[in-house]
């Protein structure tokens, strides 16, 4: 005959202290939270693809950067355009990221993701220049967010940027974009108004330039992409890696900039 | 003897698929937030509609801000139930910083922590628009505006929500006097000049948004603190 002791059988129900508890576990630690779903990716679009959703989550996105070495160094020019679907939300973003005193770091794509994961960066470059006692390279530093954007890869993330600085090797430009791929470059241009800053970037473009003459190129390039691209626009923000770091030099609206360079000749005169 | 006759059993009609309940992880409860700075203080207005998505009214007293600390609120309109969840878990991570530190954390702090902790649901987002508005450690007003997934900027005015588009070219209009023939007076306003402009904001915001009415939450920090003010909108 067995003897069964009661009393003594070990309680496996949770307690309502138990289950309270780990309703709030996760509360104060940080942490990345996936969706109920199989592809992370896939989760937005899939939600709002449907026609009872509300209205779709659309995020910040920034628009026309470009960067460029020539003699003097590096000139990175951005516009200040942050847009929601067709809603203008910002006028006065500050596309260039400054990561470091030494690097900076340029704004395409989605706007969280961009500043997140730069200002990540800038968390371990710092912590680098601790341990090493010597400012971590470009090529290093745009690996390493390389690597972490690759490690998200399928997740939704989406970023192009340029990441410059001036190094032990000299002035260093590598562009870096959502799906891992990074590229050392002598001129990139990022977002919807890149083509057209191409255009005016490649066709101006002169390695012995002069720095003013270099402002005004970035300036221009931008300029000219906002002039023609809905989503670009605001003021355009001019910066120069120098050999000890890098320096703003210029903001300027984009309407100022237009009444500059057209008030010679009215822009509707008829040509006869 | 009489047969039983058996009529052919009915066809079963072609089987259809089964439509499972589908998963909805959002929804759109409504409501308009905007806030204007000063000098040294700022003022935030929300209103306290929340909607059911559509075109019902769920309840008429549902308070959109915050307070974070006695220099700072948060405003969100968006989906309530992430709204709540935002706040419960700002609240918990705001109480064990000042325990860890001996005094609570500044407005500047708070307005990136958020950044990052709409960040962490980055890819399952929190369906909020938030205004983080406060006074800084130097007692100047500031307006922090995000986006759902933590873009943030720092401006002296700002808003969020269904009556957003609404308000923001009333606010750019008037505050950064943007686009004004004739520029006249100082631009050094005074707080209660804010607070009734703020007022008739967010009144006009609920005359053409039907998820915006019923009451508004005005509210005023400065160097005293918090203070609250209940203002009537249009219950229709």
């Amino acid at each position: 005959m067995i003897n069964i002791d009661f009393d003594n059988i070990e309680q496996s129900q949770p307690t309502l202290y138990d289950t309270l508890a780990s309703d709030v576990k996760f509360l104060n630690t940080p942490h990345f939270e996936l969706p109920p779903n199989a592809n992370p990716g896939d989760f937005l679009r899939e939600t709002f693809d449907h026609p009872s959703a509300p209205k779709a989550l659309e995020f910040a996105h920034g628009t026309t950067t470009l960067a460029f070495v020539y003699g003097g160094g590096i000139i990175v020019s951005v516009d200040s355009k942050s847009t929601q679907g067709p809603y203008v939300a910002s006028r006065s973003v500050k596309k260039v990221i400054e990561i470091t005193p030494t690097l900076l770091g340029t704004m395409a794509g989605g706007a969280a993701d961009c500043s997140f994961w730069e200002r990540e960066l800038g968390r371990r470059c710092r912590l680098y220049e601790l341990r090493n006692k010597e400012l971590i390279s470009v090529a290093a530093a745009s690996k390493i967010l390389a690597n972490i954007v690759y490690s998200y890869k399928g997740y939704g993330l989406s970023m192009g940027t340029m990441i410059t600085g001036w190094d032990k090797t000299g002035p260093q430009l590598y562009y870096v974009d959502n799906d891992g791929t990074r590229l050392h470059g002598q001129r990139f241009s990022c977002g919807s108004g890149s083509t057209y800053a191409y255009g005016v970037l490649d066709t101006g473009f002169k390695w012995d330039m002069n720095d003013e003459e270099a402002y005004e190129l970035g300036r221009r390039a931008v300029y000219h992409a906002t002039h023609r691209d809905a989503y670009s626009g605001g003021a355009i923000n001019v910066y120069h890696v120098q050999k000890d770091g890098w320096k703003k030099i210029s903001s300027d609206d984009c309407f100022k900039l237009y009444q500059k360079y057209y008030n010679i000749v009215p822009i509707n005169k008829p040509a006869n | 003897m009489e047969t039983l006759k058996l009529s052919a059993l009915p066809e079963k009609d072609k089987q259809q698929p089964i439509s499972h309940g589908r998963f909805e992880a959002y929804v759109d409860n409504g409501g308009t937030v905007l806030a204007v700075a000063g000098k040294d203080y700022c003022v935030i207005a929300g209103d306290t509609r929340m909607s059911d998505g559509g075109y019902g009214i769920q309840t008429r007293k549902y308070t959109k801000i915050f307070q974070l600390t006695k220099k700072c609120v948060l405003a969100t309109s968006g989906m309530q139930a992430d709204t709540i969840a935002l706040q419960k878990r700002l609240k918990s991570m705001l109480e064990s910083f000042e325990k860890e530190h001996g005094k609570p954390m500044s407005t500047p702090a708070i307005a990136q922590f958020l950044s990052n902790t709409l960040y962490y649901k980055r890819f399952f987002p929190y369906y909020t628009f938030n205004l983080v508005a406060g006074v800084d450690e130097q007692g100047e007003g500031w307006i922090w505006t995000y986006d759902a997934v933590g873009s943030h900027e720092r401006v002296k005015y700002s808003s969020q929500g269904s009556g957003n588009q609404l308000v923001i070219p009333l606010l750019d209009n008037q505050v950064a006097k943007f686009n004004q023939q004739i520029v006249e007076g100082n631009k050094d306003v005074s707080c209660e000049q804010v607070v009734s402009f703020v007022k008739d904001s967010i009144t006009s915001a609920g005359e053409r948004d039907i998820y915006t009415g019923d009451f508004a939450d005005i509210v005023v920090v400065d160097k005293n603190g918090v203070h609250w003010e209940k203002f009537e909108l249009k219950l229709d």
